[in-house]
């Protein structure tokens, strides 16, 4: 460290050498593959043509590079080649799954009645400016409303418990959350249908998937709260117990407002999660057509419910309509999602 | 030590008594920790009893059946005719084939955006594989089903076409026919794995990208400063560090998998057999056979179906437990945030 030099030298650039011989072999294996794929040999399709290319190129790329450059750096170039395609892969597969829904859903979202009626007295075969979804975006706002009232409160304590209170009890319950976290949704409806619908004998309601989906997003709050807790610099609560604080004060006046934007992260998550969740709804209300206000009466339908049973009619329309349900289901989320990082980002600009 | 305990203003003792070191709590913190004790219990007991109901369920079911229950076929309550065979086989195979495909993808992502994405956009990578965990199940099925299954069963063609003499890719149809079948290719293991594979792989990359990011930058450096490539970097000081984080991420992923409902409803036809030909349609996995079986099942057939629940939880406890176990142990440590 005896001096600094002026500029750093750059370790990540790409020399005019490498630009050549990148472009060089993607157009040689495109012209190669060209040639061959769709003029010499029988063989057609865009997925066997992309893979060809794919591996001409890593080919072509190979044996450019071995005019000048070792072996470890062929390797490197290859590998970094690989890992540029894998990310374009998953991140293409991602962007086409929301283009693809919104696209698809865009005939039903055209249409204002959408948003505003319900499918009480509509066919699925009923053009797309009869009916609408406003009953299951109603429903879902409902069951997610009430889902969140029981599993906040319940989750964020819990997460105080594990990460404030501890002791030996607090690891049991920790091991049990953990392992419930990742509890597939399709179980937690089981169980509350059997315990609410058969032996309780309730009737199917948005009550009940509502309690169902509190069942698996209390895991996930607890989870990640009391990673959003453990963050929080122990300097604090030693400091405001230094001052005569109790714990309940220093718990409430110091750890939960340090806490405060990691607790919505994990609430929102937590949201995210049982938004979509079609198995708890599927098997916890039921299907209905008309709007139901009403959480523990009549069985009330939710987005992702109404995008299942829609998709099971095979009618064209009803599928452009689960479409429609699809991309309003995903702008929701979506929208929480853009919150989540707004969120963390405003944490840690405060940093 | 003891003397100057008068000095304090709160405590009442008179000096010549000792002061203690651990006065007790409150009033206040008894509650709060009695109420956090409780909330702590009541969530222990909801979620672990979920495990313990569904097992208490099993019973009748196993004293019934017995050991044929795993070891049927076929799935006809009508009958009396129940088991689990083909449905395990059928989970775990969607499960497989998901791992398969999520596996490369989620390690070769979340290296990329550790080590190779430039620094600008790697904050929107890490966002955009957190946005990829957040879509609902269902609008994976749907993609699957219209937009990936039209391409992906030519692929399945072209794979029994050229490789049928290997088990796996063999589809009881001619691949070489004219006129292909294509409904002989369609709502398979493969395509329900492929689309079970894009909730697969946010959560393996997730955890994988976060251990990445721990590795030691002195170790990194130091590679680097020996002359290692960017690649020489990775496989000698990122790969061994993360071991732990890699086996563990993926098995999270794989308890995510074997337990997804939605998706693979809406893309499978169910078949209740025992086969290996993950290319040909008809399958059936136990969550997607008790979502469509639970409706119009008597009080025994319920019983089957918490069965068949029971097992599905006990392996996706076992899978999860041991990816934590791996993670914990791991020189890294880090977990997911989902």
């Amino acid at each position: 460290m005896a001096s600094t030099p002026v500029q750093p030298r750059k370790i990540r650039s790409l020399t005019a050498d490498d630009w050549v011989s990148l472009v060089g072999a993607i157009l040689a294996s495109f012209a190669l593959v060209d040639l061959l794929y769709l003029h010499v040999l029988a063989t057609s399709g865009a997925l066997g043509f992309v893979v060809s290319w794919f591996v001409s190129f890593m080919l072509f790329y190979a044996g450019i590079l071995s005019f000048v450059n070792p072996r470890h750096v062929i390797v490197d170039r290859l590998v970094t080649a690989a890992l540029y395609v894998a990310a374009l892969i998953v991140l293409g597969a991602l962007a086409s799954t929301v283009v693809y829904t919104f696209a698809q859903g865009w005939r039903a979202l055209v249409h204002l009645n959408f948003y505003t009626h319900d499918m009480s007295g509509v066919s699925p075969t009923a053009p797309l400016n009869q009916g609408g979804i406003l009953h299951a975006i109603v429903g879902t706002v409902i069951e997610v409303g009430i889902a969140i009232a029981i599993a906040v409160p319940v989750g964020v304590a819990t997460a105080v418990y594990m990460s404030e209170v501890g002791g030996r009890f607090a690891r049991w319950v920790r091991t049990v959350v953990e392992a419930m976290t990742a509890l597939p949704e399709i179980l937690a409806g089981l169980f509350v249908y059997v315990i609410l619908i058969v032996y309780v004998g309730l009737p199917k309601t948005g009550f009940a998937v509502s309690v169902a989906m509190a069942v698996t997003m209390v895991p996930i709050i607890a989870r990640a709260g009391e990673v959003a807790l453990r963050v929080v610099p122990s300097g604090l609560r030693e400091a405001s117990s230094a001052l005569g604080a109790t714990h309940w004060s220093t718990v409430r006046k110091v750890v939960l407002p340090s806490a405060k934007a990691g607790l919505a992260t994990a609430t929102i998550l937590a949201v995210a999660r049982g938004i979509g969740e079609t198995a708890v709804a599927l098997i916890t209300s039921g299907a209905s057509s008309f709007m139901t206000i009403n959480p523990i009466q009549n069985p009330m339908n939710s987005l992702p419910l109404f995008i299942f049973t829609a998709d099971q009619t095979h009618e064209p329309l009803a599928i452009v309509r689960a479409f429609g349900a699809a991309s309003v289901l995903l702008a929701m989320v979506l929208v929480l999602f853009i919150l989540t990082r707004w969120l963390s980002r405003d944490k840690g600009a405060r940093r | 030590m003891s003397t100057s305990a008068s000095n304090t203003p709160t405590t009442l003792r008179s000096s010549s008594e000792p002061r203690l070191l651990e006065p007790g709590l409150e009033r206040s913190d008894r509650i709060f920790h009695g109420l956090s004790t409780l909330t702590g219990a009541f969530v222990l007991l909801v979620t672990g009893g979920i495990g313990l109901f569904l097992g208490l369920q099993a019973i009748p079911t196993l004293r019934h059946y017995g050991l044929s229950f795993f070891t049927t076929v076929v799935w006809q309550p009508e009958l009396d005719h129940i088991g689990i065979a083909a449905v395990l086989l059928g989970t775990l195979e969607v499960a497989l084939v998901a791992m398969t495909l999520a596996f490369p993808l989620a390690l070769m992502l979340a290296l990329f955006i550790s080590d190779y994405a430039p620094v600008k956009i790697k904050s929107y990578l890490v966002s955009a594989v957190d946005l990829m965990a957040a879509v609902p199940s269902i609008i994976y099925g749907l993609w699957g089903f219209f937009l990936l299954q039209p391409h992906a069963i030519t692929l399945s063609r072209w794979l029994s076409q050229n490789f049928g003499w290997f088990p796996l890719f063999h589809v009881d149809t001619d691949p070489n026919a004219a006129v292909w079948q294509q409904s002989r290719y369609t709502s398979s293991v493969f395509i329900a794995g492929a689309a079970v594979s894009m909730m697969a792989i946010p959560l393996a990359c997730a955890v994988m990208r976060a251990v990445f990011d721990q590795a030691p930058q002195g170790e990194r450096e130091a590679a680097m400063a020996l002359g290692g490539t960017r690649f020489g970097v990775v496989r000698t000081v990122v790969l061994p560090f993360a071991r732990g984080g890699i086996i563990g991420g993926s098995m999270l992923a794989l308890g995510r998998a074997l337990g997804e409902t939605a998706a693979v409803l809406i893309i499978i036809s169910p078949a209740y057999e025992i086969k290996f030909r993950v290319l040909e349609a008809g399958t059936q996995t136990i969550s997607a056979l008790i979502a469509g079986n639970f409706g119009n099942a008597t009080a025994s057939q319920l019983s089957a179906l918490m069965t068949a629940g029971f097992v599905l939880f006990l392996i996706t406890l076992l899978v999860n437990t041991a990816a934590a176990v791996i993670i914990r142990r791991s020189r890294s440590g880090a977990g997911t945030d989902i």
